[in-house]
């Protein structure tokens, strides 16, 4: 089954929402028997019948282990395989697909960077330096090697907007500063950081950075070499394609200098009880047999955007958090969380005297899903001196319809909750 | 409320609750009459509103205090969650004076049955799973206190 996407002409110059839907099974699902809108994309995304047929074509027709197998289907599987690799390559324009190393997700990715490279290169009473909007997955493993290795970690303030100003992300630059993560796109505040600018300043004192771009590749093109980042990390399941698999980029020199993550099969060159020799990169970095099926899918999914008229669905996208954002202005006691002046299709907010999580639950009742809570990036709530937002996020197959739901649904539960 | 010895209040309690349930054909409903329930939740002496009541979960926090009275088990919350209060509510109407050991063994099994599980477990984080957890280890040990 092909998507709709697929045979749409490109060149029509109207977004056909209700086209893209088509492709989207799960959209058609009705919810407590109201229409089902769903709004937590930010949190995962739903899937395309292309992502989800390759599943299935790929247990039906060549499952078989990969790179090991001298055999017919396993010689197709490793070519699916290495496929994805270079479409993954493509995807954010490394300079290799060599530079592309397969693992679970975001997580994953910046955990393996930060007990690889980061161990490496982080020493007592050096510093890590990361931003004040970080998701937790881009704290605890700096943390944790901080901790190892009795290293400081700095964290860049940000404002009452919920921006970084780059003057104070200069200022905590210091001669110990060793390396440098950030994110890309707040995943509770929607904030788009200047990141291109911070690599910049960042590599005059030559200090490696990573991205983590979870939320980033999800609404913008990425190209690490424009950006110049050292590392860049970002999950399938946020970008159409399925879950536990992500994608860690990485540059060349130092994917070669980094020692290996895990030990096992697949990331050898050589095993005996003297000496092993490790396998080149990026096969170094996935140690046992890996996410066949799902990185073979997520090739779909990376395939859906490269058939999108992706200026046209990011355009969507904008339009979309334009119109919440004004609708929720219009409600009395609605304050947005997050008022960055670049932003991404998701909208966090709190209502005054009210608990997010209650709006939550009450917008469940109606069919549309929102994440309440501190999503993940508890000292962002700290900073904002509130418990939790709810949070909006758009997809490009979203409309304005199951926003105009969604807004009739909250009023409905801010008049219910004030009784 | 009086209950005679060797009836088991709670059960006839939690019968009640999901009796009342009954009524109510969809989620909304539910929701809406949880929400009515926290709303007219007695408020907790500030007194209580300090940490050491305090179980804090990861969207809401819940207040909790518990005494005894006449060898029965009285317990008194709060929540920044409406919905929590509405939980709350149901809770102490089964579990508040009863006998701490039928407290200790009580199954709760009308969270079940009105079919709040599924919310339930969404609201682990909400303090409230902790909360009937601490409510049990306080008639826990009264009773092993007792006996
Ligand atoms: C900004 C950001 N970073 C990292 C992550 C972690 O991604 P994953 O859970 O896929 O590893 C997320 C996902 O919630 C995110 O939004």
């Amino acid at each position: 089954m092909n998507d709709l996407v697929q045979v749409r002409n490109k060149t029509t110059s109207v977004f056909d929402v209700d086209i893209i839907r088509q492709d989207f099974p799960v959209l058609g699902t009705m919810a407590y028997n109201k229409k089902l809108v769903y709004f937590d994309n930010a949190a995962t995304s739903q899937k395309p019948s292309s992502v989800i047929n390759k599943l299935t074509s790929y247990y039906n027709e060549y499952n078989a282990n990969i790179h090991r197998g001298v055999h017919f289907l396993s010689r197709k599987a490793t070519d699916a395989y290495d496929n994805v690799r270079t479409l993954a390559a493509k995807f954010v324009n490394a300079s290799t697909e060599k530079e592309i190393i397969f693992v679970r997700g975001t997580t994953e990715a910046i955990n393996l960077v930060a007990s690889t490279f980061g161990k490496m290169k982080v020493g007592e009473g050096d510093e890590v330096l990361i931003t004040g909007m970080e998701h937790h997955s881009n704290i605890v493993p700096w943390q944790m090697l901080c901790e190892e290795k009795r290293a400081k970690l700095r964290v860049v303030p940000i404002s009452e907007k919920g921006e970084i100003h780059l003057e104070e992300f200069k200022s905590l630059i210091t001669d110990r500063t060793k390396f440098i993560s950030i994110v890309h796109t707040s995943n509770s505040l929607g904030t788009v950081n200047p990141v291109k600018e911070m690599i910049r300043i960042a590599r005059e004192k030559n200090i490696p950075v990573m991205i983590d771009a979870a939320q980033a590749v999800v609404h913008e093109n990425v190209d690490v070499q424009d950006l110049d980042c050292d590392f860049l990390a970002f999950s399938s399941h946020k970008m159409l394609g399925p879950t536990g698999v992500g994608v860690l980029y990485g540059k060349m020199k130092h994917l070669e200098d980094m020692p290996p993550y895990q030990g096992g099969g697949e990331m050898i060159h050589s095993v005996s009880f003297e000496k092993t020799s490790y396998n080149e990169v990026p096969h170094k970095f996935e140690a046992g047999t890996p996410n066949i099926a799902d990185v073979i899918a997520f090739g779909e999914a990376i395939n859906y955007y490269n058939k999108l008229d992706r200026d046209a669905a990011f355009l969507h996208e904008k339009e979309l958090v334009k119109y919440a954002l004004k609708r929720l202005q219009e409600i009395e006691g609605v304050k947005i969380i997050g008022q960055a002046s670049e932003r991404t299709s998701l909208v966090s907010f709190i209502v005054r005297g009210l608990n997010a999580f209650d709006i939550g639950m009450y917008l469940d009742t109606q069919g549309v899903a929102v994440r309440t809570g501190h999503h993940c990036t508890e000292p962002v709530m700290d900073r904002m001196q509130i418990p939790g937002t709810v949070r909006a996020s758009f997809m490009f197959y979203n409309t304005k319809e199951e926003i105009e739901i969604f807004i009739e649904a909250l009023k409905k539960a801010i008049k219910l909750l004030n009784k | 409320m009086v209950q005679s010895e060797n009836m088991n209040g709670l059960a006839t309690i939690e019968n009640d609750i999901v009796e009342e349930f009954t009524l109510f054909d969809d989620w909304e409903q539910k929701y809406e009459y949880i929400i009515e329930l926290g709303q007219k939740l007695p408020e907790l002496n500030q007194v209580y509103k300090k940490d050491e009541y305090k179980i804090k979960g990861c969207q809401s926090s819940v207040w909790l205090n518990s005494y005894e009275e006449n060898g029965r088990i009285f317990y008194e919350a709060d929540s920044d969650s409406t919905f929590v209060k509405g939980e709350i509510a149901m809770l102490i109407r089964v579990l508040s004076g009863q006998k701490a050991e039928d407290i200790v063994n009580a199954e709760l099994g009308f969270i079940d049955r009105i079919g709040l599980r599924q919310h339930l477990a969404m609201t682990r984080a909400n303090g409230l799973a902790a909360m009937i957890k601490q409510m049990k280890l306080y008639a826990l040990a009264f009773h092993a206190q007792k006996s």
